[in-house]
């Protein structure tokens, strides 16, 4: 089994968070694990194997040092983590803020006292 | 050997994830989403990405501390919806679906360990003489895609205004008209 099939079980099991499951953290946290799944699957397809971290200096051009890993997908990534910590900020406020108001973390109960 | 560790930690965090999602405590539930992250951290360590995996830490814990905050003395919802088995019946066989479409997709991409590194190598032999920088994800973030860490910034303060007002207590004070008006309607 590869590993990247290995993520895209993970993906599935946020997947499956997010249709199944009644309660707003549970959906924060199904939002959370599809976004660590694709984080890791850039990360596996960036890396080379026998290599060093992409930090370069005038050995490493001299070529007396092991390559480096892809730092472009790094790169993409960490954008990647920083925007989904501001998401998920945003998320839990507002189901924290639903919570003031209905006084329960249920989607069906929340859609029920609607209007 | 990475590809083995890296192996074992990716079926841990699958675990903590299916732990996650069907515990019935919420306070554990948020805890064993750490557990995920923290794995998805040392992942990156091991995959040669330092920078990555401090970042994930950091943010990791903050994402942490919010959820606890957030989850301070609830309880779990007890029953189930009544609609809970034609549900998973549809998302099973969407998850299906899903889950064959990426084994097919994913034979595609190059296989572990042999990265194409088409563009990447131009910002390699430029970002030592033209950045002066040994960090190359540094200098990619920060000078050859500096649009990209703009745009960020931009989604960050997006959402910090977002939060702000969500989250802000008393809104507009009334004025007497409103409430006349209010008094008027009730």
């Amino acid at each position: 089994m590869s590993l990247y099939f290995l993520c895209a079980v993970l993906f599935a099991i946020g997947v499956y968070c997010i249709l199944t499951k009644r309660n707003l953290i549970k959906i924060i946290i199904g939002v959370g694990i599809m976004e660590y799944s694709l984080n890791l699957l850039f990360i596996l397809v960036a890396y080379r194997m026998n290599s060093r971290s992409p930090i370069i200096d005038e050995e490493w051009l001299s070529g007396a040092l092991p390559p480096i890993t892809d730092p472009l997908p790094q790169a993409l990534v960490i954008t990647s983590i920083v925007i989904g910590l501001a998401t998920k900020a945003l998320l839990i406020c507002l189901a924290m803020r639903l919570y003031e108001k209905y006084g329960t973390f249920d989607i069906t109960e929340i859609r029920r006292l609607k209007g | 050997m990475p590809e083995l560790s890296v192996l074992m930690l990716i079926l841990f965090v699958i675990a903590a994830a299916i732990v996650a999602i069907e515990i019935k405590d919420l306070l554990s539930s948020v805890v064993a989403f750490g557990a995920i992250g923290m794995g998805i951290a040392v992942i990156f360590l091991l995959l040669k990405a330092p920078d990555l995996a401090i970042t994930q830490l950091v943010v990791e814990l903050l994402c942490l501390v919010i959820l606890i905050r957030a989850t301070l003395g609830q309880k779990p919802l007890e029953k189930r919806s009544p609609l809970f088995l034609p549900l998973l019946l549809s998302a099973g066989a969407f998850l299906i679906v899903f889950l064959v479409s990426a084994a097919l997709a994913l034979k595609e991409l190059p296989e572990f360990g042999q990265p194409l590194m088409r563009v990447s190598q131009t910002y390699i032999d430029w970002s030592l003489s033209m950045v002066r920088t040994p960090n190359v994800v540094t200098a990619i973030i920060l000078d050859f895609r500096a649009y990209d860490t703009l745009g960020e910034a931009t989604v960050l303060f997006t959402a910090v205004i977002g939060v702000l007002a969500v989250m802000r207590k008393v809104g507009r004070k009334k004025t007497k008209s409103d409430s006349s008006r209010d008094g008027r309607q009730n």
